[in-house]
């Protein structure tokens, strides 16, 4: 009997353990260890955050799940992993720490024959004073909705701006990114234009400023350097079309920025022309950066390996190509196919926890040395294809010998439907649909824009929302494991 | 002089960087949440959906 130990209980993770767990069936044994008790589908949790949706809404437990599926489940954080065993013995195992109530700072190891560490991100909200509580956490002056928690937390907050609103107080909206070196400027975005829907719809949108605050070098880049699409008989950039929407609800924007400090009401930023400035606020969503969870690795002598195993920000190498080189000769081929760990091949990292081999948009520093640049999304879609093809390798590795053939995802070879609300309703909502092929653009392939215009593609209106609202049911009955679930794709 | 207010032109006029960009005029405003385009657009937008998610697994 092999083990196979998943790190994380989110999209990637949930994605590996299940098909795992369905492919190997009870000869073999599917552990997951998953700090959260919880399973959240993260995108709708914007709705939670004007108050469209509860918690409860987006989020199951997750321990009856595993059980239907047969899979081992450990509620508790990995601390570190020993891929060469320890002195008495050759087995690999990792240490985990529980977060559950009953067993909560008990330590134990769990031998496994293959890992997939699909931590997902560390919330950094500490990289930038004052976002972060200096222990870890948010901070008090603005609000999240990273998590289905942070975003109840956000739905009281954004309730009293309105309450405010309506007894004649004006209040500034500031959403955006917390960082220069952030991702998931598409959650921001989704949340700036739900609470302009919902500010219209209590009927104070006049008595609200509003303001976007990014590191994106121009709008509409969502860290994949932006994508072109067919519109009216043009090709034109997501630029075009990000900055039409905000001019029609009237939101002003401030990019290329990097969000330096935050106090109560306000926030300090530097600019890539170098310049600083300050920005007021009544009520801020600022998304932290992400960082790897800080795993550590030793080796059998009991030293620290983390450098070996994992990339300086704390996400996991995999097979792709670090070599550091400059944007004009970064390839679609630097990215990874199976990401199967380099030095421990019973090891490979899904979703966010892989260290990608650079970013996608183009990289931009101010004349200080700042880095102000999106990092690369690998989240929804390309988290779910990567830890399917993850679950896949390692159970033909198990059942077929270790010679046997590695699926592969690449990001420059799959592409990715998303789908960004602009407002909840189902006869008034609207969201964007857009889909993109390939996600990192190939530019040898397509030399004009780095993907193929025939399936990059985008609008707004009600149909969006439609797709948007279905898939927050299609997809938590998914991982639910409902009948017919294998039959979703991801 | 009489003013001539068309909705769709106001805010234009409240930052150079909404006059340098387009903003919907209200037929394609309207055409975002008229339920029967929507539904034929709704058909449209999950069959190219369906062939990209196809192209990536």
């Amino acid at each position: 009997m092999a083990r196979l130990v998943v790190l994380g209980g989110g999209v990637a993770g949930h994605t590996t353990a299940t098909f795992a767990a369905k492919w190997l069936g009870s000869q073999h044994e599917v552990v997951v260890v998953t700090p959260n008790s919880k399973w959240n589908w993260i995108p709708s949790n914007i709705w939670v955050g004007v108050g469209e949706m509860t918690k409860e809404d987006v989020t199951f437990d997750l321990a009856p799940v595993y059980a239907k599926a047969g899979i081992t489940y450990h509620q508790a954080k990995a601390v570190s992993i020993n891929p060469e065993g320890k002195d008495d013995s050759d087995k690999p195992f990792v240490t985990i720490e529980y977060t559950s109530a009953d067993k909560a700072g008990q330590t134990e190891t769990i031998e496994y024959d293959y890992l997939v560490n699909a931590t997902g991100p560390k919330l950094n909200f500490d990289a930038t004073p004052g976002l972060g509580d200096g222990n870890g956490q948010m901070g008090e002056h603005t609000v999240s909705v990273c998590t289905a928690d942070h975003a109840v937390h956000a739905s009281h907050k954004f309730k009293e701006a309105i309450e405010k609103m309506k007894k004649g107080e004006r209040q500034k909206f500031l959403i955006g990114t917390g960082h220069g070196m952030c991702t998931c400027q598409g959650a921001a975005f989704e949340y700036i234009f739900n609470i302009e829907h919902e500010l219209n719809k209590a009927g104070v949108r006049d008595m609200a400023d509003m303001k976007w605050i990014s590191n994106e070098s121009f709008l509409g880049d969502f860290g994949m350097g932006g994508l072109h699409m067919k519109v009216g008989g043009y090709v034109v950039s997501s630029k075009l079309f990000a900055e039409s929407l905000f001019a029609e609800r009237g939101v002003d924007w401030l990019i290329g920025a990097h969000t330096s400090k935050v106090e109560e009401g306000k926030v300090h930023y530097e600019l890539l022309d170098g310049s600083t400035g300050e920005e007021e606020f009544d009520f801020a969503m600022l998304i932290p950066p992400f960082a790897g969870v800080g795993l550590k690795a030793y080796n059998k002598a009991g030293e620290d390996i983390t450098d070996t195993v994992f990339a300086p920000n704390g996400f996991m190498k995999v097979d792709a190509d670090y070599t550091p080189k400059p944007y004009e000769e970064w390839k679609a081929s630097d990215w990874p196919r199976t990401y199967q760990n380099p030095t421990y091949k019973n090891m490979f990292a899904a979703g966010i926890a892989f260290a990608p081999p650079h970013i996608i948009s183009k990289p931009m520093k101010s004349p200080n040395g700042t880095p102000i640049n999106p990092t690369p999304p690998r989240t929804g879609m390309p988290s779910g294809i990567i830890g399917k093809a993850v679950a896949h390798s390692v159970c033909d590795l198990i059942t077929k010998g270790e010679n046997a053939h590695l699926h592969e995802a690449s990001m420059a070879e799959m592409g990715a439907a998303c789908v960004a609300s602009a407002g909840k309703g189902i006869f008034d909502g609207q969201a964007a649909a857009m889909t993109v092929y390939p996600v990192v653009p190939d530019f040898d392939k397509y030399p004009g824009t780095g993907r193929d215009t025939d399936y990059t593609f985008g609008e707004i209106g009600l149909a969006g929302h439609w797709i948007k609202h279905i898939l927050h049911y299609l997809f938590i009955y998914k991982a639910k494991l409902n009948p017919g679930w294998t039959l979703i794709p991801e | 002089m009489d003013q001539k207010l068309v909705e769709e032109e106001i805010n234009f006029q409240k930052s150079d960087k909404f006059n340098l960009t387009m903003i919907p005029g209200k037929f394609a405003r309207a055409m975002r949440t008229c339920v029967i385009w929507q539904f034929i657009r709704f058909i449209v937008i999950n069959i190219k959906m369906i062939i990209v998610v196809g192209k990536s697994h």
